[in-house]
């Protein structure tokens, strides 16, 4: 394993969403708090890319801002190349490790300040950290990110507006470089653009991370665009992790029935007419999750220490994978 | 094939601007038999909604049907008047929208929407209407029905949604359904279950269905055939195993090209330079060709209609040369690019 820059470890956040005291204290209702991570951990190595899938409402995107601190996590540590940034009292006194950490966000029609040309959205960065000194040479080194990511130079004097989906992705990308990161937090980067779109936009990112050294947490639900970037992948399910290792090993053999039964409901472009297991059921809501192991609901595996007892993660093979039935041997063969 | 149920010819839909007209749909022809699952697949601001709502008569002023001819079982219907058309719609023609939310009235609930529906387009009395309501829910596979059908849309999670919304859409057993994005707001797991209903939904009852999307995978699950369409025009057309394996146009190729699939390799994927042309600039000639690795001189200025046989064809002036067998046709004009 190589040396991890980012070290998670057992991280928790919850969110209260109780209704007011005086509904609580005339309706008789209890306090009520969404688990949307729920002790979560795993490493990224330098050079690495690591994906977090699930599907809607799982708590991927809540780590994803936990980890560039937009929130701060209800417990559990957090440690970038060694520094702690587990809070924010911790990363006010890191601010050097906070500015080798960006962001890229989903929608490029809302994360682009309207009002700002380009070179003003792409220049924030190295001004805010004092990068680059002199308005000249500020606007060089724009000059250099456009070009970097496919954009010309002469584009930082136009709007937002002015771009294609696609382009404007180019320069929140752009700006994320800004500030000469090594480490990037992808939150779906391609949900919101074309296939065509999306194909130039991945290839881009592989390119930087080739020319820069870039680490990136990517995070998305599209199962086929996480095989393709990713060296290794995390599945999540209401708040936890349930499976995580190299991606090859996650998707070509996956062993807890969450993994197998995500990879069952894509669809497929070969139309191999392969049987599918029916998927049943919906996630269910993260206030209220069943007792013992999450999917238990859904699980066509599960007993009763399923329905009372939460798993433990274990490491099988090259993975970890929290499931009785794959400590329990009793999972039947995947059909690959 | 089968008598189609569905045929238009040579639809053209145009909105007037100041800056001038834009032409949305151009020149599309296609037809679905009962049964069938046509599936229609481009990228945002190909036309390919548009080419749904011009055939249930839902685009909205200033747009219009500047030519062609849409015809239900042999009788035209895109001239129709506004409450001619507002009795085929619904009762003939049924539509699935992407977004489960704003297709349902948040304020009623789901049985008053049934029920409403059912009672528009058959004639039943609200006891008969509330027990098809009650059937088609079962139908649509929403657990304990009789319980849920007087519930709000907000009760509902997307996927049983979506469910309602398709149970709307049935009411009055259509025999078209133009379904437009029904999976995209849906997770994969739920996806897979909106599909299989739809696949049951086509084969129990001889629906035809025009799936409008942008994902492959659901085409490639779904579709009897498809659709490719690129700047409101068809680019390819044919059966979908035929399209996905053997694309025939340059842009179909590319698209395939771009899907990451799992258990392919992690090396970069084809990449399809630009994006589509804004409607307000669509380039003379094949729409494509400033896109296209294999344009020549003929692409840049004469427009291609699509060539091929009755089964698989497309707008390409590389199926010509194909056709003819002769490479060297035009060989003389090529190498400008």
């Amino acid at each position: 394993m190589t040396d991890a820059l980012l070290k998670v470890d057992n991280l928790v956040r919850h969110f209260d969403v109780s209704p007011p005291w005086l509904n609580r204290v005339i309706e008789r209702r209890p306090k009520s708090v969404v688990k949307a991570v729920d002790g979560i951990g795993f490493e990224i190595g330098r050079g690495e890319t690591f994906s977090l899938v699930g599907e809607s409402g799982c708590g991927k995107s809540t780590v994803a801002r936990l980890v560039v601190g937009l929130y701060n996590p209800t417990a559990g540590t957090l440690e970038f190349d060694g520094i702690d940034i587990s809070s924010g009292a911790a990363r006010a006194r890191n601010r050097g490790a906070q500015r080798r950490m960006q962001m890229i966000f989903q929608d490029p029609y809302a994360s682009l300040n309207p009002r700002w040309r380009v070179t003003d959205i792409v220049a924030e960065p190295i001004r805010f950290n004092k990068l680059v000194s002199g308005d000249a040479a500020i606007r060089v080194r724009v000059g250099e990110l456009l070009e970097q990511v496919g954009l010309s130079a002469a584009d930082g004097e136009k709007y937002p507006h002015e771009f294609s989906g696609g382009q404007r992705q180019r320069v929140s990308i752009a700006r994320a470089l800004a500030g000469s990161p090594e480490f990037l937090v992808c939150d779906e980067p391609t949900s919101a653009l074309d296939v065509s779109v999306q194909a130039q936009i991945l290839n881009l990112m592989k390119k930087l991370q080739r020319e820069l050294g870039l680490t990136y947490l990517f995070i998305s639900h599209d199962l086929a665009v996480v095989y393709h970037v990713s060296t290794k992948v995390g599945v999540m399910y209401l708040g936890r992790l349930v499976e995580w290792g190299e991606t090859e090993v996650i998707f070509n053999a996956p062993r807890h029935p969450y993994t197998r039964m995500l990879l069952d409901a894509i669809p497929d472009l070969d139309m191999s007419g392969r049987a599918r297991t029916p998927v049943a059921g919906e996630v269910p809501s993260p206030i209220d999750p069943p007792s013992g192991c999450a999917f238990h609901p859904r699980c066509p595996l599960a007993t009763d220490r399923c329905r009372s007892e939460a798993p433990k993660p274990v490491s099988v093979g090259a993975a970890m994978v929290a499931c009785h039935a794959v400590e329990e041997n009793r999972l039947p063969e995947w059909h690959g | 094939m089968a008598e189609p149920l569905l045929t238009v010819r040579n639809l053209r839909v145009e909105f007037p601007t100041r800056k001038g007209t834009l032409v949305a749909v151009d020149d599309i022809s296609l037809s679905i038999a009962p049964g069938e699952v046509l599936g229609v697949v481009g990228e945002s601001g190909a036309g390919k909604s548009m080419t749904g709502a011009a055939i249930i008569g839902l685009i909205e002023p200033p747009g219009r049907v500047a030519s062609g001819e849409i015809l239900l079982d042999g009788r035209r219907i895109d001239n129709l008047s506004y409450d001619e058309m507002r009795k085929i719609r619904g009762k003939e023609i049924g539509a699935i929208f992407q977004d489960p939310l704003t297709s349902l009235n948040p304020l009623y609930r789901v049985s008053r929407q049934l029920v409403e529906t059912i009672m528009t387009h058959l004639d039943l009395t609200v006891k008969q209407a509330r027990a098809r309501a009650l059937d088609l829910l079962k139908e649509v596979g929403i657990p304990a029905a009789e319980e849920r059908l007087d519930h709000y849309p907000h009760q509902f999670s997307g996927g049983m949604r979506q469910r309602v919304v398709i149970a709307l859409a049935l009411c009055a057993e259509p025999r078209l359904i133009i379904a437009d994005e029904p999976t995209t707001a849906l997770d994969v797991s739920i996806q897979a279950q909106i599909i299989t209903l739809l696949k049951r939904l086509c084969s129990e009852h001889q629906t035809a269905i025009m799936l409008v999307t942008h994902d492959m995978g659901v085409i490639a699950e779904t579709a009897d055939r498809v659709a490719v369409m690129y700047a409101g025009r068809i680019a390819e057309i044919g059966p979908v195993q035929d399209v996905i394996k053997r694309a025939r146009h340059p842009y179909t190729e590319g698209l395939m090209g771009a899907i990451p699939t799992i258990g392919g390799r992690h090396e970069l994927l084809t990449q399809i330079d630009g994006s589509m042309p804004r409607l307000t600039a669509i380039p003379e000639g094949c729409a494509f060709h400033p896109r296209c690795p294999q344009a020549h001189f003929k692409c840049h200025t004469v427009r291609p209609d699509l060539i091929g046989d009755a089964s698989h064809s497309a707008s390409c002036w590389l199926m010509e040369r194909q056709a003819s067998g002769s490479v060297g046709a035009d060989a003389g004009q090529e190498g400008g690019r």
